[in-house]
């Protein structure tokens, strides 16, 4: 498994053609107490860049992006009951959707972990 | 409406307040007096109102509920805080605002509203009467404006005179009382409303603080005006008490909203009388039956027969934030719009304040928002959504 990141904050771990979406700790702390999450539907497809779910602190709603593109397999319901997954656990148990990656080669744009911390350290 | 932005754009929004037609964009962002110290304490700082000013230092949620449960301490040294002085000042204030002004009894102060000449509210305000005059404490966000508009239209033996040597914080929370008499002995005896001048510091070089017991989050507490040069020691001996913390912006916002209490620039502006922005209670007896203020005509005819439009609370079913923006609907027509919305912590569910047409505005009336393209249930709430808990003169609280 491996695991890659976005300028825009989100992490994406990959397993073959399958792989979880989530953001980033790095995000979370910043945007702070999230209230409210949501999270696209099984069967949903998403196109690289676009829209996928929805994060809401206190004082802002921001849209999460699809790192890859590729078919939704499952969302994250636990996040609707318990928004501040996402602050206590971002890269684990407050993951946002899992998918069916369409085209693998869309990877080789993501940033690997050491680049996203440089990326981090540079804002 | 305003779109959610990319998480990274999210967190590249320097700027609180979403787009702010109200705010001139200044040239350069000022500091304020203790912009080092709230730095210090982990702040984070965003532009607001002209300023670099803490939105947050640990956590908006907990900070909200850190005040509603001990006390919080608010830098809000953003306001413009004026004094009006000249023979007349009270009568001649009168004809931009809409209180008993010349009745206010020296210590004491009011809630009211700077008029335009059509009766559009320009900003909200706090008037002191004082032995020198009128001590007026305005949104930082337009007083510039507001000092250009009183100079324009108060005759010219009244002085305006900026004081912007002094920096003001809010002690804000049901043990704000306990604390702010250990630093400032005798505080305790003000009541809601009043304010007054307290010595501060050794016995042998005093310094005056000018304290209201007065505040923007519901709850009982204070504000204080200080000489920029002692906040930092003012704030220090503050900010050592067990009661207190530092509380940012964010905060702020989510503990005026649960008050009910309209933020200026979102709730109210030029376009709306205060009959509308629901605070027709800053329009004296006297004044009502004599009249004679800026827009007078429009708002006595929106008191005696309603306004078409009102500020109303509104619950919100489900936990998807409503924000400013939002259109509300009856069925199919669109009958108002959000002004401020989000998360209220003490509450743990969203709520929201706006503008709703006087067909659908009585409390309980069930309404749509629209959010995303998608329908939120919402229903007209009576405000405030959290109960006051001021020190009132007789009162039970």
């Amino acid at each position: 498994m491996t695991r890659f990141f976005t300028e825009d904050h989100e992490w994406i771990e990959v397993d073959g053609d399958t792989a979880t979406v989530g953001i980033t700790h790095y995000a979370q702390s910043q945007l702070g107490d999230i209230v409210f999450a949501e999270v696209p539907a099984a069967g949903a497809t998403l196109k690289k860049g676009g829209d996928a779910a929805i994060v809401e602190s206190v004082k802002a709603a921001s849209d999460v992006y699809a790192p890859v593109s590729g078919t939704v397999i499952e969302g994250n319901d636990a996040l609707e009951g318990d928004p501040a997954l996402v602050n206590s656990d971002p890269e684990g148990e407050g993951w946002f959707f899992k998918l069916t990656l369409s085209d693998t080669s869309e990877l080789d744009s993501l940033m690997n972990a050491a680049a996203y911390q440089a990326f981090v350290d540079g804002l | 409406m305003r779109q959610p932005a990319s998480v990274a754009a999210t967190l590249e929004r320097t700027d609180m307040s979403e787009e702010d037609e109200f705010e001139l964009e200044p040239i350069e962002i000022l500091e304020l007096p203790l912009d080092a110290w709230h730095r210090d304490k982990g702040a984070r700082m965003v532009e607001f109102a002209g300023y670099h000013m803490p939105i947050q230092y640990e956590g908006i949620m907990a900070e909200h509920i850190w005040t509603r449960d001990n006390a919080g301490l608010f830098d809000v040294s953003h306001m413009g805080q004026l004094m009006l002085t000249g023979d007349g000042v009270a009568e001649a204030l009168e004809a931009l605002v809409p209180g008993d002004i010349s009745a206010l009894q020296e210590g004491k102060m009011r809630y009211s509203l700077l008029l335009a000449e059509d009766g559009g509210v320009l900003d909200d305000m706090m008037i002191t009467a004082v032995p020198m005059g009128l001590y007026v404490v305005v949104n930082g966000a337009v007083k510039w404006d507001d000092m250009g508009y009183l100079r324009e239209y108060l005759p010219d033996e009244i002085t305006i005179n900026n004081m912007e040597n002094r920096a003001l914080f809010a002690l804000q929370g049901p043990k704000a009382a306990e604390a702010l008499k250990r630093v400032v002995p005798g505080v305790d005896a003000l009541y809601f409303m009043e304010a007054g001048s307290f010595f501060w510091g050794p016995k042998t070089d005093p310094e005056p603080l000018w304290i209201s017991r007065s505040g923007y989050t519901g709850e009982d507490g204070f504000e204080i005006s200080v000489p920029a040069a002692h906040a930092q020691k003012l704030v220090d001996q503050l900010s050592a008490q067990p009661e207190v913390r530092p509380i940012g912006l964010g905060a702020r916002d989510s503990l005026r909203l649960e008050a009910g209490l309209p933020l200026y620039g979102h709730d109210m502006n030029p376009d709306v009388d205060p009959v509308e922005g629901n605070v027709a209670f800053a329009i004296s007896k006297r004044r009502r039956a004599e009249g004679g203020f800026a827009g007078a005509e429009r708002i006595l005819d929106a008191l005696a027969n309603g306004p078409a439009r009102k500020l109303v609370g509104l619950s919100v079913d489900g936990k998807m934030p409503v924000r400013e923006g939002a259109q509300i609907f009856a069925g199919e027509a669109q009958v108002g719009i959000i002004t401020s919305g989000g998360f209220a912590p003490s509450l743990g569910a969203p709520i929201a304040m706006g503008y709703v047409d006087s067909a659908h505005n009585a409390a309980g009336t069930a309404l749509e928002a629209e959010v995303r393209g998608k329908r939120v249930s919402v229903t007209v709430a009576s405000l405030p959504f959290i109960p006051h808990h001021y020190h009132r003169k007789g009162g039970s609280i």
